[in-house]
């Protein structure tokens, strides 16, 4: 049991600095949500199962905060990635906008 | 011992994250790196739970987390409907 939460916290830390360096290292804000977030979740979901096994008696509280976690934060990426689109973020090496003139149609549908 | 390894994996991931919130060329770039940095205090808050061996700090990581989540929402409407 102990052997089995060393090794989660280990790899929850690991995830957590490739996290980090995904937010560091990629070039606009689209990539920087794909990496910070998705490596960040695999790293909260791991750290702190890692912490419900080394303590038995913790571990249905454990499980409640890695569910939480695991329902909130695609919801938080997803809004930031509607809200930077909407905020005419730059976005890297664009080649053909699928998305243009979609939000607008959008807009003036609410109008009517 | 192995605590020790894993408070240094992630200080140094959140020091790339508190220096992209003050490289970050848009707003939008600090507010995904806020995001990120809540996700690791949670992260530490766990394991400080872990190490002092109070139950405690969980019930305080699950209310960090709740206000993390309101606070990216938020921040992102409010972006959003300011153009």
């Amino acid at each position: 049991m102990k052997v089995i939460g060393d090794v989660l916290i280990i790899i929850g830390g690991i995830f957590y600095l490739l996290g980090g360096l995904g937010i560091f290292r990629m070039p606009d804000v689209f990539n920087r949500i794909q990496a910070g977030t998705k490596a960040t979740t695999l790293g909260a979901f791991s750290l702190i199962l890692g912490v419900g096994f080394l303590n038995p008696s913790w571990f249905l509280k454990s499980l409640i905060l890695v569910v939480f976690m695991t329902i909130t934060n695609p919801v938080g990426s997803s809004v930031l990635a509607r809200a930077s689109y909407l905020h005419g973020a730059r976005i890297a090496k664009l080649q053909k906008d699928d998305l243009k003139g979609l939000y607008e149609k959008e807009e003036m549908s609410q109008d009517d | 011992m192995i605590e020790i390894i894993v408070f240094s994996l992630i200080g140094i991931g959140i020091f790339f994250s508190v220096l992209r919130m003050i490289i970050g060329p848009e707003v939008t770039d600090r507010i995904v790196s806020l995001d990120t940095m809540n996700v690791m205090i949670t992260g530490i808050i766990v394991l400080l739970s872990h190490i002092f061996k109070n139950e405690i700090y969980l019930d305080i990581a699950i209310v960090y987390g709740v206000l993390s989540f309101l606070e990216t929402v938020v921040l992102s409407r409010y972006l959003e409907a300011k153009k």
